[in-house]
């Protein structure tokens, strides 16, 4: 027999004998520690290196910049064949809905409509779009797509540049759109 | 894969007059009476068992080896998650909990709900690790190996799907069984450390009002979550009864947010930055936000309702005879306990209350059962909990008053069950 099934032996039959455990319990500081502080500090590159949030207000938002002209092209090429080419009627949800429509029994979303916030568009897009390849925009061609469903969306003229200025002051029709309920 | 739900269940069995004599509205019965008559029904069919001649064909040949994972026995064939996926994105969609096939309050790993939103990542756990870092003293990571140096806890509780039932928004009632309606709950042990024993470690700047969590998965998602919260009862969980995370449930670490809906439970935990300010995520603003028929949307609608669905019977099943059957549910409230549940036979105008299956847990699926007598004539079975916050399980037209049609998320008003004089169960709206 093996000797842990030996000690378990001595255990059991100890227990079911009744006797007491030697030695006393408040001797034993081993047991009084301090919860671990195993946490491995991180240097500034580290930190660096993490996914940059971008913020509601546009706070995170990269440098760089990009027009629906472009936009047009990266869009067609990556989105529409979800969204649709002119963000309606695609097998995804629809990035284009009616104003109008919100406060009504079948509620059209879509951008313009429902989105409080336009950086969001960034942080989403970025992380999440198109889902066979998230996460690998530059932040050039991501402006630029964020430009062209702006425009799809009647928020901004399509000449006009996007950039990190352009997309933290622009104020969506829907921003009072919302009750915070729990924090 | 779908498998065909019908199936057949008999009465547990006829009791005699004197205990089948209902004491409780439309045929409801007292639980002491049905448990007398059920214990008269055993003692019967133990005798009957001396009289078998045969032995049964097990005895005479040796039977299967051992396993090293045990799985369910091979007739368990209906006891599965349903799968709706996006038919342009596959990884995203939802499997849901066979409610209906299962009892007890712990949903198996393998049956655990699942929603994704762009499919199951793979990742190496002795790779993994989460950072802390913002509006901290120091900017911490900890992996695999560190966390489980830390002292653990376990709690037990459900976890839901912000839009758990929305099919009931539907305008008529989508014919499911009670699993494929309303299985984006379970419920589990869940493992871990205390989200707050790693914030003080980082420690906190008095700015910091804001935990940004976010996940590894290929959409990326990322919730805001109050720091209150992180600092009372949420656990950073490397368990889920009792065995690692399952890789659709979190593998290797999630994090596990009692009584709060699905999605701010973040799987794959990648980071957790400390804010003065919340993120507002798509999945804060856009996702999971509940629009009222004002066309003024909630957000951070974080504490699930309370709750309750009957499970057994459920719709697409058919009782062969009348008799007597136990009404069986499950019922939860994110603000605490349930505190009871009442059972109708009558479509809503007389109640009984149910038993409770103990132990009744903090934010956690509680068993309710009470036995009834149908008596073969067309019912309408319902349950209606209420918790302990005092909070009452609405109607559904109380629901829909309160926050017209359009909220897509917690739907938690009571649902009913009509048992036709077939035997047939259905979804009906009263
Ligand atoms: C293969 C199909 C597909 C492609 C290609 C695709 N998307 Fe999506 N998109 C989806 C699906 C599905 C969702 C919903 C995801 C979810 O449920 O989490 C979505 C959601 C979104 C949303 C959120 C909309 C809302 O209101 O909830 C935005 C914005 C978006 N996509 C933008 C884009 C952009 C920009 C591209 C191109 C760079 C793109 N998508 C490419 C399928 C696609």
């Amino acid at each position: 027999m093996s000797t842990f099934k030996l000690l378990c032996r001595a255990w059991l039959l100890g227990l079911t004998s009744g006797l007491t455990v030697t030695g006393s319990l408040a001797d034993n500081s081993n047991f009084n520690v301090e919860p671990a502080a195993l946490g491995q500090p991180m240097n500034a590159d580290e930190i660096a290196s993490l996914p940059q949030h971008v913020f509601a207000d546009g706070a995170g938002l990269p440098p760089g910049q990009g027009t629906a002209q472009a936009g047009e092209v990266l869009y067609t090429e990556h989105c529409a064949s979800c969204h649709g080419s002119q963000g309606q009627g695609g097998r995804a949800v629809e990035l284009v809905g009616d104003r109008e429509l919100l406060a009504t029994e079948f509620p059209d979303r879509g951008i313009a409509v429902y989105w409080p916030y336009a950086p969001t568009l960034f942080e989403y897009v970025y992380r999440s779009m198109p889902p066979d390849k998230p996460a690998s925009w530059q932040a050039d061609e991501l402006y630029s797509i964020i430009a062209h469903v702006l425009v799809l969306n009647a928020l901004i003229e399509p000449e006009t540049v996007v950039n990190a200025q352009l997309l933290s002051t622009i104020v969506m029709p829907n921003v009072d759109g919302f009750r915070t309920v729990g924090r | 894969m779908r498998r065909p739900y019908a199936s057949v269940l008999s009465p547990v069995g006829q009791l005699n007059k004197q205990h089948a004599e209902p004491v409780g509205p439309a045929g409801l019965i007292g639980r002491r009476r049905f448990l007398q008559g059920g214990g008269a029904l055993l003692a019967g069919s133990a005798m009957a068992g001396h009289a078998v001649a045969q032995e049964p064909a097990s005895w005479s040949r040796p039977g299967l080896a051992f396993s090293n994972y045990g799985q369910p026995a091979d007739d368990q064939i209906t006891a599965i998650r349903w799968i709706s996926e996006n038919p342009a994105v596959p990884g995203d969609g939802v499997s849901w909990t066979p409610l209906h096939e299962l009892e007890g309050t712990i949903t198996p790993n393998g049956l655990h709900f699942e929603r994704h939103h762009n499919g199951v990542p793979q990742l190496d756990a002795s790779q993994w690790s989460v950072a802390i870092h913002g509006l901290t003293d120091r900017a911490l990571r900890f992996d695999l190996e560190a966390l489980h140096r830390y002292p653990m806890q376990s709690r037990i509780g459900f976890l839901e799907c912000g839009g758990n039932s929305n099919t009931l928004w539907h305008p008529h009632p989508v014919q499911a069984a009670a699993g494929h309606l309303h299985g984006l709950v379970s419920g589990c042990e869940w493992t871990g450390v205390p989200l707050s024993v790693l914030l003080d470690e980082a420690g906190l700047d008095p700015d910091a009002q804001w935990v940004i969590a976010d996940g590894l998965d290929a959409s990326g998602v990322t919730v805001s979550l109050p720091i209150a919260k992180c600092l009372d009862d949420v656990l950073v969980a490397l368990y889920q009864n009792g065995e690692a995370l399952r890789p659709e449930n979190g593998y290797p670490v999630r994090l596990f947010v009692p009584g709060w809906e699905g999605i701010v439970n973040i799987k794959w935990l990648r980071s957790l930055q400390l804010s003065a300010k919340p993120l507002w995520s798509k999945f804060d603003t856009v996702s999971y936000t509940d629009l009222h028929a004002d066309g003024i949307a909630e957000r951070m609608t974080f504490e699930m309702g309370v709750k309750s669905v009957i499970t057994s019977p459920s719709p697409g099943q058919r009782w062969s005879s009348s008799g007597v059957y136990e009404v069986r549910g499950l019922a939860w409230s994110g603000a605490g306990t349930v505190q009871r549940v009442d059972v109708s036979a009558d479509g809503g105008s007389n109640w009984a209350q149910a038993i409770l299956q103990e132990p009744v847990l903090d934010k956690a699926l509680t068993r309710f059962r009470i036995p009834w007598q149908w008596d073969g004539s067309a019912q309408t079975l319902l349950s209606r909990a209420v918790d302990s916050a005092g909070q009452v399980q609405p109607s559904r037209a109380a629901l829909l008053e309160a926050k017209g049609g359009n909220a897509y998320h917690h739907y938690n008003a009571t649902v009913s069950w009509q048992v036709a004089e077939s035997g047939v169960i259905t979804h009906v709206y009263l």
